[in-house]
């Protein structure tokens, strides 16, 4: 479950219209401390999340994003610096719903990509914004080594909305 | 040889004994990552291809440089430097 302060979806929604009609991004950090206290369905334990930072898209595209590389390095440092963690990514959809792109799925779901990552996408693309959640499904951590001949990989890009085999599913996204 | 700092995002510590960063010696950015995943060899599969090249969704850092902008691996690195290693996080 995303646990989001009204500040943080202002400051995303601030965000997106912001750069728009080029996609928006930034991540999500937690409390390194906090406790998971916030249990949803399927038994995971989120920490909420205390903040937003906007990222550059180093795509510059209305199509597709990529974090700022620099920009990704300096928030992980900050985080290992004050005791928080990075916890997911942002980004906004100009012309799409708010749910994950092929490419979207195909991304969250590389290596190194962590899997535990929030996946929130914010949606401009008709007159009230939408926001929605996802995480990747599955044993990810188990292939991270087995990239060579990884098959459970290739099936991220199999993702259609509403079916919920491996890849990535929407979660509940609590506002407080 | 210089004892240079490794940082090591957190999906990646697990594999490196839980550290967040590692202290490892070298002369350049492409020695330092060979003996990082000689120290750790779980990092290794996740770090280079089959040619020990780094992989390409993975960005390399020297002191706040992405080392593709500098000489790559040949970059050298001096004593104190620090060296990052993050994944390219990018969608549609």
């Amino acid at each position: 479950m995303l646990s989001l302060s009204r500040t943080s979806w202002l400051e995303i929604l601030a965000e997106a219209w912001r750069v728009y009609p080029l996609e928006a991004c930034g991540l999500l950090l937690a409390d390194r401390s906090a406790d998971g206290a916030l249990i949803d369905e399927s038994g995971q334990a989120d920490r909420p999340i205390q903040r937003f930072v906007p990222l550059k898209n180093a795509a510059n595209s209305s199509r597709v994003f990529q974090l700022d590389p620099m920009g990704y390095m300096k928030v992980e440092r900050m985080a290992d610096d004050d005791g928080s963690e990075v916890v997911g990514v942002v980004h906004s959809h100009t012309h799409t719903a708010a749910y994950p792109s092929a490419t979207d799925v195909r991304e969250a779901t590389m290596p190194l990509v962590p899997p535990t990552w929030h996946w929130v996408i914010v949606s401009l693309a008709w007159g009230s914004p939408e926001l929605r959640s996802f995480r990747v499904q599955g044993q990810k951590s188990d292939w991270l080594l087995a990239w060579g001949s990884d098959s459970e990989y290739k099936k991220g890009s199999e993702y259609k909305k509403g079916t919920d085999k491996w890849g990535i599913a929407e979660e509940q996204v609590w506002l407080r | 040889m210089s004892a240079v700092t490794v940082r090591l995002p957190t999906v990646l510590r697990q594999q490196a004994n839980g550290q967040s960063a590692v202290s490892v010696a070298g002369s350049t950015v492409g020695e330092v990552v060979d003996e990082l995943v000689l120290g750790y060899p779980d990092l290794k599969s996740n770090l280079l291809d089959e040619a020990g090249t780094v992989r390409k969704f993975i960005n390399v850092y020297l002191n706040d440089e992405d080392i593709r902008f500098l000489d790559q691996l040949e970059t050298t690195v001096v004593e104190g430097d620090e060296v990052a290693i993050l994944p390219a996080v990018a969608g549609g």
